[in-house]
């Protein structure tokens, strides 16, 4: 019950719903910088959502599946297996996944999900805290087994409505999910942020500057967090702070003038000046961001940003239900 | 405690103040905090976790829609949070126990000992003296799972941290970096300056507990 990394890919990693509950250790959440789209590559399989998946980047691992599997692929497009819906495939196919041509992050979910080993309570590896490591070639990950009702009643169906596929092993579901609602890749459309504790104390062009002003992506940008170029933020005067917890979002402004804003593996604490934080919902679209994208900001307030959040769940929710419907 | 200063941190976690200082008084607050808020079990709360002179609370937004009140999650929460933190009391001492650290002070475990004592003006055995004959308190945890940052370093020690951090500091490695003082619990880099090593694991996370030093611990190193 496994499926086996040929080749890994740029980065390959499982990740689930994050590690909660440990940051008084200093021990931060992880989990996946795409969350939406991990969350719907699981729902898709008929998953929970908080079940771990194999997180992509850039470009894709070549995979031997060694079992039968259901399995869906969201995220950026990514040649391989059709996206946004349900793929049976065979035991014993080769699957070669492709180099992404905009974005930077694709999920692949398998139902029943992955087996590997969890610690503190998570699957997900985190890679800066040391939790873990991304998969190598040679690798055997070990699937969950799933329902087997649903895992024979999906082959079977998936099988009757197999696409004109060419591929025996792979059989496609005729209907997909519209990725639009889900997946922002525009890298024209601002990314919204709230005020930070010390936005303030950035000088009145630096403020105006924040969200006037194109950023572009550096290329030491990592799952913890995205560098920002050529920003030249400058402070009224140089801030002496005491260390603080710091969240995926959080936007610090380190002495060079050039903030970070930390993502999926955001420490749980720094001492640099925080300027601002992605709010939520614009955080799997921040993590679609690839070094040498541009990047715009415009101001949310917080009321907004929890309104915008909310309504995101009630929909995800209402997508959850249908996906259920239509899977059984 | 009087009514705290609470900072949202974004949309979905927000910062309980009780200062601006690295003071043990302070942190004892922020801890007695800490400790109130994760025994409150209030809903939709993920995380808890004290710094030195605050408590970062991530919470889920949809677990505080008042819809009776036009208020947003966070304006819910903060009036919650109020009330609690009002209501606590400077953490009275829960002594359990000192842990002693064994530690290899000086020579490849301690490449910047030297350093340290020139620094201070004081002989190596002066300068291991003074590190083992404090009693410290873990502040909070961070930087890396199982980072503690401890506080009670004899003045005479403090000392900036290095102009270029090393690249691999060793695991086990005690430190010294400003006015702070601790034991990096795997290879990372790091800028403080070495001058022991420890082979106690301080982090394990397939053990229970898997951090030896949490908020609070008291902590004293001893020569081998």
């Amino acid at each position: 019950m496994t499926i086996s990394i040929l080749a890994p890919g740029w980065q390959t990693s499982v990740q689930d719903g994050g590690r909660h509950g440990h940051a008084a250790l200093g021990v931060g959440a992880s989990g996946a910088m795409d969350e939406v789209s991990r969350r719907l590559a699981n729902l898709l399989v008929g998953n929970t959502g908080d079940a771990a998946a194999i997180e992509i980047t850039l470009r894709g691992p070549r995979l031997r599946f060694d079992v039968d599997c259901v399995v869906a692929l969201t995220g950026a497009a990514l040649d391989g297996l059709p996206m946004w819906r349900p793929v049976a495939v065979r035991a014993g196919a080769q699957i070669a996944f492709g180099t992404m041509a905009r974005g930077a992050y694709a999920y692949l979910a398998i139902a029943g999900g992955i087996d590997s080993a969890a610690l503190l309570g998570s699957r997900s590896v985190d890679i800066a805290g040391g939790l873990g490591s991304p998969l190598g070639a040679g690798d055997a990950l070990p699937v969950a087994e799933s329902p087997p009702n649903l895992h024979r009643m999906l082959l079977r169906r998936l099988d009757a409505r197999a696409s004109a596929s060419s591929d025996p092993d792979v059989c496609a579901a005729t209907w997909s999910l519209n990725p639009r609602h889900w997946l922002d890749l525009s890298l024209d459309n601002p990314i919204g942020i709230i005020e930070g504790a010390h936005f303030a104390q950035l000088t009145d062009a630096a403020q105006r500057r924040l969200v006037d002003a194109t950023f572009r992506i550096g290329g030491d940008s990592s799952r913890m967090g995205l560098r920002l170029r050529e920003a030249r933020l400058d402070l009224r005067e140089p801030l002496e702070l005491v260390s603080a917890g710091v969240v995926p979002g959080t936007m610090q402004l380190p002495p060079s003038g050039d903030p970070i804003v930390l993502m999926a593996e955001a420490p749980t604490c720094g001492g640099y000046p925080r300027i601002g934080h992605v709010i939520a919902v614009d955080q799997p679209r921040m993590a679609q961001r690839r070094p040498g994208d541009n990047v715009r900001f415009a101001r949310v307030s917080l009321d907004e940003a929890q309104t915008r959040y909310l309504e995101r769940e009630r929909a995800l929710t209402a997508l959850a239900r249908t996906l259920r419907e239509r899977l059984q | 405690m009087n009514p705290p200063h609470i900072e949202a941190l974004g949309d979905s976690a927000l910062l309980i103040h009780c200062g601006d200082a690295i003071d043990t008084a302070v942190n004892a607050q922020a801890l007695a905090i800490a400790h109130a808020v994760k025994s409150a079990r209030l809903p939709g709360v993920v995380d808890v976790a004290p710094a030195y002179a605050s408590v970062c609370v991530r919470y889920d937004p949809g677990a505080w829609i008042n819809t009776h009140a036009a208020q947003s999650p966070f304006a819910n929460l903060t009036a919650r949070l109020g009330t609690l933190v009002e209501n606590v009391a400077a953490q009275a001492d829960v002594d359990a126990g000192v842990i002693e650290v064994p530690v290899t002070y000086g020579g490849e475990s301690g490449p910047d000992l030297d350093d340290v004592a020139a620094h201070a003006g004081l002989s190596r055995d002066a300068v291991i003296d003074l590190h083992c004959s404090a009693e410290y308190r873990v502040a909070m945890l961070g930087f890396t799972p199982g980072f503690a940052y401890l506080l009670g370093l004899d003045a005479a020690l403090h000392m900036p941290r290095r102009a270029t951090p090393r690249a691999r500091v060793p695991a086990g490695s005690v430190a010294i970096g400003g006015a702070q003082t601790g034991v990096y619990p795997r290879e990372t880099p790091g800028g403080w300056h070495l001058i022991g090593r420890t082979a106690m694991n301080l982090f394990d996370p397939a053990r229970d507990p898997p951090a030896l030093l949490t908020p609070g611990q008291r902590v004293k190193f001893v020569s081998q």
